[in-house]
């Protein structure tokens, strides 16, 4: 007996609400501190934030313990630039990214990202994270250094990107919060924040929030808030039966962290920019099935009847051997390596990979499908690297793929795993797994855009800062999210020591407490969270898609405003669960209408921004070269236009380095 | 035949994400305390295995299975569309091989890389 079918049909009785019920209840919590979202970013700026004297909350979403994007793991730790054997500096680095994304991403966070990294790991290391190859099992491979024990990723040459053992890093880093007496509150979706007087646009003095298992209302007070909630998963994409396994951001990425920046007049950047929904589902079990990406980097790849699909180099050259797939080409400084929040790469960082016209020869017939991954080809330090070592420590790989496959019997040295039969298009990205061919073209996703911060990763509201891939600006993947939480939280600590207490607004509060229990008294004969979920995805779809324009952006937030004063009114919910649902719905709308908002600003076409207006088909026009922050301020959206390079000038110094050291609080 | 016949809703899709072991399982509901998006809810019946309610929002990290204490207790299963998808072919025979195959070979040694994987279960 496993499932509710199984238990009503043997029991015949309904399962009674397992938690105790308090709803109506209101809860205070006081803290220097808050940490809204406990993912990796989260929990490490609970930690800094500790460290630094503050008392700390943390409201999240499921358990800290193993929740969020990184929760479960992670096999290698981009830019950790200032490790002993690292041949890139911070600056290279963070040049290298700003240059590739054509000027749209944060400087500061990603030069704090690659000047903290390797810190923040060895951090990671003292908390029982392994780290480096200490049982050598790797000795003598051509990714691995012999002296500090440190093994490499993607290029080998000038290693700044480290294979890692991080399957344990969350609970690690959790009980490291428990030990600093962080006052963790699992089971809390946040409804908003509190500001001064209750005014838009004041600084943040607290937040407020529901138990999901027991409906319980929070109030938070805080002198500091640090969000670093997840991304807005559920927006474009919302077919959980169908998509959960393949998604890469579980059913609480909606986006709340930007929908209570948005709804206090926080400042947000490049919210226009999205890409496809290559991640967002209509894929395969992550890591499943063959291919030659990230943890599977460097993987031979051959068709039906056991031919080779050549590599080639970052400039499109053919690669004769194995070794040559893990170093950069002859035009290539350095390799980025994927997954770290970047559209698009400069030839001379690009990273090596399938040839990118697989798609058209397997049209005319040179490859046959399906394809299949064949490890034996590889050279055994780098098959066992990746099947024992990656398989079983990246996020969702151990138990879902390392353990299933290993029961079922697969062997890498004597099995080919099958590629998923396709489009040939969808052969033109080597993650075959995500199968971003087979998701609706018009479902989107947010890329890159979120709070704008300064060099104190602070947001334009006094007292609020944000950190972690999905909220910030510029964020990053796992690494970055962990370097941005640990900085973060330290400054939040340190604006805290001389801030005054705050007193929020009552008004404030007790309007958010009749709407955050409000659908629980509804009738029944309004519809469900799921209903409305879907419908939200509907109007990002229609009106937000590939493609857009003043009409179709104003229809989408007519109607999204529409949705919440018709079917969302009457929405209700059962229990708690469905409450938190319900409630991160209302999140979703206001994403979806500061999307809208800052898809209308900008009256350009942008390749770099993948950002398409059929009214102004031009793409990137020299005098649409900027920044567009937006808030909100009255119901209406304020926009302003901002330099590119805004970081390195006044008031601001035009040197990384000075920037940092004036603003890292060390 | 003769057993009692209810109205219920179609089983959900997916159905069976997570199979537990009524003989293994304590019911210590260590899962549903872990789980990031809480598919699971406690037994009423103390000791007996948790009943899932949500599947659908499962997204199959795995923290179940790692924070269980028994061994064997719970298995974590993908949809069978996913299932189905995951072939492989042996390179030599070129005999054909699918997660959840009838008649499946041998579980191979699990041989995880780090300092930890000697307590591997």
């Amino acid at each position: 007996m496993t499932t509710w079918h199984d238990y009503v049909q043997a029991t015949s009785r309904l399962p009674e609400w397992p938690y105790p019920l308090r709803f109506g209840k209101v809860k205070e919590v006081v803290s220097d501190v808050l940490v809204i979202g406990g993912g990796v970013a989260g929990c490490r700026a609970a930690i800094s934030a500790a460290q630094n004297g503050a008392t700390v909350a943390l409201a999240e979403r499921g358990n800290a313990k193993r929740s969020g994007a990184g929760g479960s793991g992670v096999d290698h730790w981009h830019g950790a630039c200032t490790n002993p054997c690292s041949r890139v500096t911070p600056e290279d680095y963070t040049r290298a990214v700003f240059d590739s994304a054509h000027g749209y991403t944060s400087g500061p966070v990603r030069y704090i990202s690659t000047r903290e990294g390797w810190d923040t790991l060895q951090e990671a290391e003292r908390l029982g994270v392994q780290i480096r190859d200490v049982g050598d099992e790797f000795k003598g491979a051509d990714f691995r250094d012999d002296e500090s024990k440190l093994m490499f990723a993607y290029d080998y040459l000038n290693r700044h990107i480290l294979r890692i053992w991080g399957f344990n890093i969350k609970p690690a880093i959790f009980r490291e919060m428990q030990r600093l007496k962080v006052d963790i509150h699992n089971r809390v979706v946040i409804t908003s924040l509190l500001t001064e007087n209750g005014i838009q646009g004041n600084r943040v003095v607290g937040a407020t929030g529901v138990n999901t298992r027991t409906g319980e209302f929070l109030v938070f007070h805080a002198k500091a808030i640090v969000i670093s909630t997840g991304s807005a998963g559920r927006l474009w994409s919302f077919v959980p039966e169908l998509t959960a396994s393949s998604s890469m951001s579980d059913m609480n990425n909606c986006g709340v962290g930007l929908a209570i920046g948005w709804e206090a007049g926080a400042e947000f950047a490049c919210m226009e920019q999205t890409m496809p929904g290559r991640l967002s589902g209509f894929g395969y079990a992550p890591y499943s099935m063959a291919n030659a990406h990230n943890t599977y980097h460097g993987t031979p790849i051959v068709d039906a009847n056991g031919k080779e699909v050549p590599w080639v180099d970052g400039s499109g050259n053919e690669l004769k051997s194995v070794a040559e797939r893990f170093l950069p080409g002859p035009k290539q400084k350095f390799i980025l390596g994927d997954g770290i929040g970047l559209a698009s790469y400069n030839e001379e960082y690009r990273n090596n990979s399938l040839a990118p016209d697989l798609p058209e020869r397997i049209r005319k017939g040179e490859f046959t499908l399906p394809l299949y991954a064949d490890m034996s080809r590889l050279p055994e330090a780098e098959r066992r690297v990746i099947f024992n070592m990656m398989l079983t420590n990246e996020g969702k790989t151990r138990v879902p793929i390392f353990d299933t496959f290993t029961r079922a019997g697969f062997d890498p040295e004597a099995d080919m795993l099958q590629a998923p039969v396709m489009l040939p298009q969808g052969y033109a990205h080597s993650n075959f797994w995500g199968a971003g061919v087979n998701a609706p073209a018009n479902i989107r996703a947010q890329s890159g855009g979120g709070f704008l911060v300064d060099w104190n990763l602070r947001t334009s509201l006094e007292g609020l800062y944000a950190a972690g891939g999905a909220p910030l600006f510029g964020g990053g993947c796992h690494g970055e999210s962990h370097t941005t939480g640990r900085y973060a939280g330290r400054q939040a600590a340190l604006y805290a020591r001389g801030a005054a207490v705050a007193k929020p607004d009552k008004d404030q509060i007790q309007r958010e407490l009749c709407r955050a229990q409000a659908p629980l008294a509804k009738p029944r004969d309004g519809i469900g969270w799921k209903e409305i979920n879907y419908a939200i995805a509907r109007i990002m779809q229609d009106y937000c898609g590939a493609y857009k324009n003043e009409q179709t952006l104003n229809a989408g937030l007519r109607l999204m405003q529409d949705l919440r004063e018709t079917e969302l009114q009457a929405a209700y919910a059962s229990n708690p669960h469905e409450l938190g649902r319900l409630l991160e719905c209302h999140s979703l709308i206001s994403v979806g209408e500061l999307i809208m908002h800052a898809s209308l600003s900008r009256k350009a076409s942008s390749r770099h921004l993948d950002f398409y207006r059929l009214d102004y088909p031009e793409l990137d026009p020299h005098e649409w070269a900027m920044l567009l922050p937006i808030k909100q301020l009255g119901g209406q959206a304020m926009i302003r236009e901002l330099s590119l390079n805004h970081h390195l000038e006044a008031p601001y110094n035009g040197d990384y380095e000075q920037n940092y050291r004036q603003h890292c609080g060390l | 035949m003769n057993q009692t016949v209810y109205v219920v809703p179609n089983p959900p899709t997916p159905n069976r994400i997570i199979q537990f072991n009524p003989v293994n399982c304590t019911g210590c509901n260590s899962c549903v305390e872990v789980c990031p998006t809480d598919v699971m809810m406690p037994n009423p019946e103390q000791y007996q295995p948790p009943i899932v309610v949500y599947p659908e929002e499962c997204w199959y990290c795995g923290g179940c299975v790692e924070e269980c204490p028994e061994t064997e207790a719970l298995t974590l299963l993908h949809p069978a569309s996913q299932r189905i998808s995951v072939n492989w072919k042996h390179r030599d025979t070129g005999e054909v091989f699918r997660l959840g195959m009838k008649n499946p070979p041998p579980a191979r040694q699990m041989t995880v890389s780090g300092k930890r994987s000697a307590s591997r279960k």
